[in-house]
């Protein structure tokens, strides 16, 4: 299984564990994930906001790059993974956007590069039958919110990506590594996404309700996909305990971090160091049961 | 119920959004459907249904000065959700444009600012380039220390990076911006 897999510019920085823990568990399963050379930004948000054409021209450089390398295109980052379906779904539908594009680039480029989450990658090309196998610590019925958000599963007629109102590949992977998935009703509402800098009050207001519901349906933490999501949620929990006096302190785990803790992998190199509110009592959970065997 | 003053720029708004976005905005039943789901409805003065309403019956340039167009959080719950299969959330992005485009006075909470300084830094690096762009961000707003607290903890967890990521093709970025910026205004 070999697939190009563009990392996003997260994975440099806020989302580097989530890069790490793709990497580690792609190695465990024989998944090769190759970096397509000289990637550059998708625009995330900010360039949607701003200019239709260069939304889709920014994601076009790095399709062509892809298509020069014969390979499909493999998104770990949510936001990344959503504005190259777009891309591809404006440039193939749209002949004058296309123009645009094709004359910024330099390249005739139609939309034909085939974009996959890497998640959809792990239930179609994986399977759950290998990924149960691989399990070598079970993750002991950890109580695993899974949440989605917005931009892996809409706009639903472009992305495709599972049920738009109620996915579940999130809680198929927990599921297969022992974890409980818990039911919750805010599995694709939304975190604030890139309004973190400048409208702080609507994503403190938004992540302190996906918080308290993760929080009364029992979960010991929360699995996303989404660098964006992560962040928010994670990064925002000081300010929500400042200013309503809700101490939450729920872990917010990439979901490649906790498939790599039921591989086996070193909580270190899966970058849970790196999460702001303490991951201790997840790992500690694991531990506990994993030993007692 | 919703009434609209006609001004100057009455009736010449919704031809634009319609081309810019797509949307066939006189099929909105005004189910509401769409505000009911909006995350930051609750929040703002004006909802998406009340856009599209006041859209489709001739609003001006009054319209670009909602508080909603900077705090939509673009999740596109709107658009996934409408019976009627009009992409809100597009008509949203078409609005901001206009509203960049003809100086709307109100531009809530920083949002161009923010998105001024994210794109900058791919102009110039090819990759997002955190502290470039929230010390580009924060010169702009004047709120210099809001959130700082935060980063010496970020840069400790390397959440963060010092210096920029080389490794992307700058020289086609800078070519695409340089497009963008020849077209920009030809459509508005």
């Amino acid at each position: 299984m070999r697939y190009a897999y563009y990392p996003g510019c997260s994975a440099e920085s806020t989302a580097r564990d989530m890069h790490q823990s793709t990497l580690a568990i792609a190695g465990v399963l024989g998944v090769e994930l190759v970096e397509p050379k000289g990637w550059t930004c998708c625009g995330a948000t900010a360039g949607h906001q701003t200019d239709r054409i260069l939304a889709a021209t920014l994601p076009a450089v790095n399709l062509v790059k892809v298509r020069d390398m014969g390979l499909e295109c493999i998104v770990n980052c949510a936001a990344c993974y959503n504005r190259m379906k777009m891309a591809n779904h404006e440039i193939s539908t749209d002949s004058e956007i296309r123009r645009s594009v094709n004359d910024a680039i330099g390249r005739d480029y139609d939309g034909c590069v085939k974009v996959r989450h890497f998640i959809e990658v792990l239930l179609e090309d994986v399977g759950l039958d290998t990924i149960g196998r691989a399990v070598k610590r079970s993750l002991n019925r950890l109580k695993v919110a899974c949440y989605y958000g917005c931009l892996l599963v809409r706009p639903p007629k472009v992305v495709r990506f599972d049920d738009p109102e109620n996915p579940t590949s999130l809680d198929r992977l927990v599921t297969a590594i022992g974890g409980e998935s818990v039911d919750w009703p805010y599995k694709v509402e939304c975190c604030g996404g890139g309004l973190s800098l400048s409208r702080t009050d609507v994503v403190v207001s938004l992540t302190d309700s996906i918080l308290g519901m993760a929080k009364s349906a029992g979960a010991d933490c929360i699995a996303v996909s989404c660098p964006m999501c992560q962040v928010n949620l994670d990064l925002r929990q000081q300010d929500i305990k400042k200013q309503t006096g809700r101490d939450y302190q729920m872990p917010i785990v990439y979901i490649t971090q906790l498939l790599g803790l039921g591989f086996g992998i070193s909580p270190a190199k899966l970058g849970f160091n790196k999460l702001m509110i303490s991951p201790s009592h997840v790992l500690e959970k694991m531990e506990a049961s994993n030993d007692g065997k | 119920m919703i009434t609209i003053k006609k001004t100057k720029t009455s009736d010449e708004l919704k031809g634009i959004v319609e081309k810019l976005s797509g949307a066939d905005l006189s099929v909105c039943l005004q189910c509401r459907k769409c505000s009911s789901g909006c995350p930051v409805g609750k929040l703002t003065k004006s909802r998406p249904s009340e856009i599209m309403r006041r859209l489709h019956l001739g609003a001006g340039n009054e319209l670009l000065e909602s508080d909603i167009l900077w705090m939509c959080v673009s999740c596109e719950t709107c658009s996934a959700r409408c019976p009627m299969g009009i992409d809100v959330a597009a008509v949203m992005d078409a609005l901001r444009k206009l509203a960049l485009a003809r100086g709307a006075s109100k531009q809530e909470g920083n949002v161009p600012l923010f998105n001024k300084a994210f794109l900058k830094t791919v102009q110039i690096f090819g990759r997002t380039y955190e502290i470039a762009m929230i010390v580009a961000y924060k010169l702009g707003t004047g709120k210099l220390m809001n959130d700082m607290g935060k980063f010496p903890t970020m840069l400790k967890k390397g959440k963060i990076s010092l210096l920029p990521s080389l490794g992307g093709d700058r020289k086609t970025v800078r070519r695409i911006f340089k497009k963008a910026k020849q077209s920009k205004g030809a459509k508005v």
